[in-house]
Order: structure tokens, then sequence, then C-alpha cells
């Protein structure tokens, strides 16, 4: 696909006014005494009032463009007693604008963006139960990762997990005379648990199920047959909701009248043990983020951290870099698509074709980290180390021959079935303008028809060195974002060929190698283009060993927020194909 | 097939070998079901991925007649415990558990189901499948490779050809379709089997207890 033909054809993002500089000079200068800069060492943005909080941003959107808000989350500044809801926001061509709404922690209490953004809706519910700011406004303030009735707020600082040794790893406690002390060993009920003083189990009047089905909606026909509505649960065992995903469906009929995704069943606690880690410590936990595509998620946090220290790689490293990220990336659509095509009835057909090319991929991660699927490869700084030898003969065999052949082949076994098009054509439309507002990215974004690709506008690493193109398409349907992936892998395949033609001999790493480092005062939000989309890292650190703050902007929970929107009037089988088509991963959904 | 059947003290005539096996019915019975375990389609986390790619061309499990994967977990005879048991999800891993037919065999899948893993010192973890339900075979790995799975599974084969008749549970009336206690999520996860120690320890406290909210 021409990209000139796809950038003047594609409905575009606002153009913002200015830099960034510029909007939060127009921010500050439309709302006088409510907007002040952050002018903490570090940090950037600005920080608005609560109250003025809902003006400012639909100023932000209307008349400044940023039309994408791209994450929302909390930082508990515990020291000086506040709690802060930070937002990143973006129009089409500009950098992120960060603004701030800080609260006592006693009464945290801010209004909800979701009238604004509704990107905001299943953030501002994850900042509500993890650090207890209630959003007022929003349609369905409920827990989300953990469930209704659990105690406390898991990611306060002064909230401590059953199993709590020390603030920071590795744990002394552990060690005092030589031998082992485990935290484990400790608890009275030989598990991960712990109870407030004087709970009764016998009494608990268990809330967590009934609060579910409170926020949705039920159809009441006001002519015709009378008929009443169901509601069914799809998971969170169930073979079509790619792991442990429950949809709650109110059904007329078999058509969808409402759905609700329910979260949560694979919440590893990762933000608070990234909290105890160094910053090098976090890197093997983020294989565990997308977990299928361990490699990018691993590059989007080093570069975060890079970003925070002000380093950068060497050259060969860079290069390395990038053609792990798409390598990655073939691996995920060719995924994506097999189970996809599971979701529509080719069981296991276009699964097995998938993985013999994930295999060969695979194989060439395992040279090069030791292990399949959870390479922990990437580090601070470059990468764990070179390729070894015969890397490159093998990837190229790949690259050159094997999988551009496969693409086509699978192109042709698959794009043309008559059966597929009539199940996917026209199934689970997703306007532009909703896209952009509901904060969909990666294929799910650019299949509605907008050209918005971070390695274009806003290249990281070294992509603005290649020559790819942003594959688009304009239906907004399941077909389209099938036919997106299909071409982007051929592009990866494009700048994969680039890179493993220029990439330069040296050294893979600067400084040496250590599993801690020195990293100054300060926050940075980086985001990357993951194989599902925009995924983002927040982080934090009060110049300490370990971060004070560590979020992951994520790009599977946040393109679930208009699945709701996508499925209802569609037929209940619909509903796995166009949540197949989302292509999540629940390991990063939850985390 | 029938040479590794016939038991090693009774002579099959040279000419018949090959054709004709003389076997006990507890060691014929045991090798069918061995051969046919069904496992249910059921994956949590990382690891799942893995399982799927034990059942695609390169390591192919049909091999040990295990293709069949059942979604339904009254069809299954195999719960392969692939990934992280959450607390949100522990609920429903015993309900069905609870639901499988005798005789139902788990194995535990990587380093999460077998004790937690990575993820173990945080709140939302179990700290092993093994704290709720039986567990047969453990694979260790994060995630397992197949083929680690693979070598659970002829262990899991083994275990079952080793089955004495007196044992096989389902068919006397001890124990059969033992259902196990469902963990209620209260304030945290709670065991209702623990639930007189829970309430002996909250005579006692102070507990670690949570000071925020």
């Amino acid at each position: 696909m021409n990209e000139q033909v796809a950038e003047s054809e594609g409905v575009q993002l606002d153009a913002a006014v200015g830099s960034v500089e510029q909007a939060s000079q127009a921010l500050r200068e439309a709302f006088p005494g409510k907007v002040r800069p952050d002018e903490r060492e570090g940090y950037e943005g600005v920080i608005v009032d609560a109250d003025a909080l809902v003006d400012a941003a639909l100023f932000l959107r209307d008349q400044l463009g940023f039309r994408y808000l791209s994450s929302v989350t909390g930082v508990d500044y515990a020291n000086d007693g506040l709690l802060e809801s930070v937002y990143h926001a973006y129009g089409a061509e500009s950098g992120a604008l960060v603004f701030k709404v800080q609260v006592g922690c006693g009464n945290p209490e801010i209004p909800s963006l979701v009238s604004v953004w509704p990107s905001a809706n299943f953030q501002e519910r994850e900042s509500y139960d993890m650090y207890g700011i209630r959003y007022a406004g929003h349609p369905n303030l409920q827990r989300i990762l953990t469930w209704e009735g659990f105690a406390g707020h898991p990611m306060r600082k002064d909230w401590r997990e059953p199993y709590y040794e020390e603030e920071h790893k590795p744990f002394k406690t552990r060690h005092p005379d030589g031998g082992v002390f485990r935290a484990e060993d400790r608890n009275p009920f030989g598990r991960n648990v712990q109870y407030s003083p004087g709970f009764d189990p016998a009494k608990w009047e268990d809330i967590a199920q009934s609060a579910v089905y409170d926020g949705l909606m039920r159809e009441v026909k006001e002519e015709g047959l009378q008929t009443e509505t169901i509601t069914v649960n799809v998971g969170p065992q169930h073979p079509s909701t790619h792991g442990v995903l429950r949809v709650v469906v109110v059904l007329d009929g078999e058509t969808v009248v409402d759905l609700m995704p329910v979260l949560g069943y694979l919440h590893r606690n990762h933000e608070k043990i990234g909290e105890r880690c160094t910053f090098p410590q976090i890197i093997p936990y983020t294989d565990r983020l997308d977990y299928i595509c361990s490699m990018s998620n691993g590059l989007g946090y080093v570069l975060a951290v890079e970003k925070l220290i002000g380093i950068q790689p060497p050259e060969r490293a860079e290069y390395i870099r990038v053609i792990m990220a798409e390598l990655t990336r073939i691996v995920n659509h060719l995924m994506a698509i097999g189970f996809l095509w599971n979701d529509v009835g080719a069981y296991f057909t276009p699964v097995i074709y998938a993985f013999n090319e994930r295999e060969l991929i695979l194989d060439l991660f395992e040279m090069v980290s030791g292990s399949r699927m959870m390479c922990n490869y990437m580090r601070v700084g470059g990468v764990f180390e070179d390729l070894p030898a015969g890397w490159m003969e093998k990837a190229r065999a790949l690259v050159y021959d094997r999988l551009p052949r496969f693409v086509d082949e699978f192109h042709r076994l698959l794009s043309e079935n008559e059966i597929w098009r009539s199940r996917s054509m026209g199934v689970g439309i997703l306007p532009a303008e909703q896209a952009v507002a509901m904060g969909a990215s990666g294929p799910l974004l650019r299949a509605s028809g907008v050209p918005y690709d971070i390695r274009r506008v806003e290249p990281y690493s070294i992509y603005d060195r290649f020559d790819f193109d942003v594959v688009v398409r304009h239906n907004a349907d399941v077909y389209d974002r099938f036919l997106v992936r299909m071409e982007e892998m051929r592009q990866s395949l494009r700048i994969l060929r680039q890179a493993m033609n220029q990439i330069p001999a040296g050294p893979v790493q600067t400084g040496k190698k250590n599993w801690t480092m020195k990293v100054p005062a300060g926050e940075a939000y980086h985001r990357i283009e993951a194989p599902k989309g925009e995924l983002g890292f927040y982080l934090v650190s009060d110049g300490g060993s370990n971060p004070w703050r560590y979020h992951v902007r994520s790009t599977s929970m946040i393109n679930l927020t208009p699945l709701a929107e996508m499925c209802r009037g569609h037929k209940i089988a619909d509903v796995v194909v166009i949540l197949g088509s989302i292509d999540i991963t629940l390991g990063e959904v939850d985390r | 097939m029938t040479d590794e059947l016939t038991h090693p003290n009774i002579p099959v005539p040279e000419d018949l070998k090959g054709t004709v096996t003389l076997a006990t019915w507890e060691k014929f019975y045991n090798w069918c079901r061995a051969r046919s375990v069904w496992p249910m389609f059921f994956g949590l986390a990382c690891c799942a991925f893995e399982m799927i790619a034990m059942a695609t061309s390169r390591f192919d499990f049909a091999r040990f007649g295990m293709e069949v994967m059942r979604a339904s977990p009254r069809q299954a005879d195999l719960m392969i415990v692939a990934g992280t048991v959450t607390k949100k999800m522990a609920p429903q891993v015993v309900r069905l558990y609870n639901q499988m037919a005798e005789p139902r065999y788990v194995v535990s899948m990587g380093a999460c189901a077998n004790g937690g893993g990575p993820f173990k010192e945080g709140y939302s973890v179990v700290s092993g499948i093994d704290k709720l339900i039986p567990v047969d075979v453990y694979v260790p790995g994060c995630p397992p490779t197949p083929q680690a799975l693979l070598h659970g599974f002829v262990t899991l084969h083994k275990m079952i050809e080793n089955t004495k008749y007196k044992d096989m549970i389902w068919y006397h009336n001890r124990g059969q379709g033992e259902e196990f206690a469902i963990p209620v999520l209260g304030p945290d996860i709670f065991d209702p089997r623990q639930i007189p120690l829970i309430q002996s320890e909250a005579a006692k406290t102070p507990v670690a207890a949570n000071d925020s909210e």
C-alpha cells in the first residue's frame, strides 16, 4: 500500500496547535491560577486544580486538538500526603501533554474525564482500585483488577501484602544469620493471605459476583413482543476468550443488548512487585506482561529507563533491538490471525500453520537469549549479549526466503475464503472518531482509517531510518483488522531486511552490567508501537535504586474499551470474533 | 502394541507373537486409559501458549493419544493448570476441578502453578494450586518448554499404568467425586476449610493489619 495515498485519505487526528510548550502555555493563560507548571526537579507538564479539570480537558481536546488520551494513572506521594492522577494526552503530531491533579490522601476525589475522553473509563477504575482515588461522575466506578469487597487499595505505599518483607530487593531480612528466612514461613495460614483483626469469615457476605452485574443496561421494549433479556457469562474459562477474560453479555434472543468485560482474573501485581525491584530487576517481569511479545515489552521498558537516565545504547544494539521487535511483531500477528480463525470455527488449522513459523522465530530468540518465550534480552543501555555465531545466516534465510513465501501462502489460504468474508465483513464496526475517543491503538486504530503509528509519528530507537508504510484500511470491521495484520507482517519483513543489511559491528552495551543502577529523580513516560498497539511505561524515580512508581499503559486493556460499542446489535457468535480481532493478551490486560 | 503388554512370566508361542498378548485385565485397562487422556482446553497465562505449541506440529502430543482437548470439564480427564492462579480465578479453578468426572488428574505446569513463581510475593496470587486441589505431576519451568511438558505427560502415563485396581477410588465408594471446598472472595480470599483457623487467629490479633482505608 502506498503510504502517501493512505495518509491523505485517512481521517487525521486534529493537528495540534503548535508544540507541547505552546499548548501548555495556552492552557495556563486560559485558566489563570488554576493551572500551574509542575516545577519539581525532573518533572514535566502542568498541575491542574481539581475543580477546573473537566473544563481544562475540554479546552485541551476541542481548542488545542489533544484528542487522544493515552494514559491515566495514579501515583502515591506518601511523603507529601498527596495522591496524584497523571494524564498523558496526545495530538496528531505532537508529543505528550502531561497534566496532573493532586489531592490529599484523606478524601481523594477527582472529577472523572470519561465524558471527555471515554478511553479514561477502565483506567480510572484501575486507579480507583489501586489507589482509592474516587472519580466523581464515573459511570461505573467499581473495582476492576481486584474484586468488590477487597480490603484496601494495594498500590498505596502504606498497604502491605501478606508476604511483605522489605521495601527493596534484595531482601536483607532473608539472611539474618546466614540461614534463609522467608516471609511466607511466618504466615500463620501457610498461604498468601491476611485478614484484618476481627474479621469473621463465617459471617462474610460474598458481593464479588453480584456487584458485577450492576453496571449493565437492560432494554425495556416499548412495543412488539415482550421478551426478557438474559445475562450470560462468557468466561473466565472459555476457549474463545484468549485466556481468562470474562465477558458478561446481556442478550435479547441471540442479539447482544449490552456487554461488559470483567477483568482481573490474571492480575499478578506486576506494578507492586515492580516497585520492590531495582530498575534492571523489572526487565524479566516485563516479559510476562504480553507473553507473546516479550521482546517488545522489554524494549518499551528499557527505553523508558533510558529516557529517565538520558543514555543512548550503541548503534549495533539499536539495530538488534529493532530486529527483535519486528520479529516479535510477526510472531504476534501470526498468532492473532490464527486464533481469530479459531474463533470463527476453523479449528486449529490456521493456528498450526502459524505455529510452524513461530517455532522458527522462537528458535532465533532461544539462540540469543536462551529462552523461547521469556527472553529477558533487553538491557538498559543495550542488549544482554551480541548475536551468536550463525544467528544472522539463520535469520536471513527466514526473513529473505521462508517468511515472505509463507505470508503470501497464508494470504492465499485465508483472505478470499467465502465463509471468512461473510463472517467478518461489516462485523464489529468501529468508526474512526470513536476509535480515537476510546483510546484504541495499533491495528485496531489503523483498520478504522487512522494512519497513526508511533514508529512514524514519534520515532523511537532508530525507526526513522527505515523505509516502511503505515498500513491503513477504512472499513473498520473485523476483516480489515485481519488484512492490516497481514500487511503489517510484510512491512515488518521490509524493516527487517533493511536492518539486517545496515547493521554495523561494535559493542552492544554501554557501561558495565549490574543488577542495580543510578537513576536521577524525575518522571518519564515512553510509549512504543508494540504489535498490539501503544504500549507505554510511566516511571517515577525518587533517586533511589528502585522506581517510586512503575505503571504500564496496557494496550490490551484499553483496546477493550470499545468492545461493548462494537458488539451491540450483533449476534452472540460475533462477540468472540470481534474480541479475537482486537487481539488481547490477558497478561497485559490484567498485569 | 502387544509385546509391551505381555507379562514376562507367561510365554506366548513364537508364531503368535505380535498378534496375541496375554496380560492381566488391570494392565490392559490401565494401558488403554493412559493412551486416551483427554486434557481440558484451559489456559490461564503464559504457559498456555507453550501448551498450545505442544499441540502443534513440531511437538504434537497426538502421538500420545491426547489430541482431543475438551473445553468442557465434564468431558475431560486431565486438567493442565497452565499459568498463574490468581485469587480471583482460584474459585473458578476449583469449581472446574469439581466438575470433572473421576478418574481425573491434574498437571501443574510452570513455576506459578507449582508455587506462585515469580509473582509469589505479591498480593493477588495463590501460592501454588496444590493448596486447593490435589496435583499429580509438577512440571517446572517459567514457562516449561513443550518438551518438559511432554515429559510431564509421560510421567503421568506411567503413574496411570501403575495404578492398582484396589486404589481406583471411582470403583469403590470412598472418595468418589469428592467436592473440594471452593474458596470465597472476602477482604482477602479464604478457604472454607480454614475458617476455624482464621477465627482463632483473629481472636489472637494483632496480625499484620492494613491501615489504609
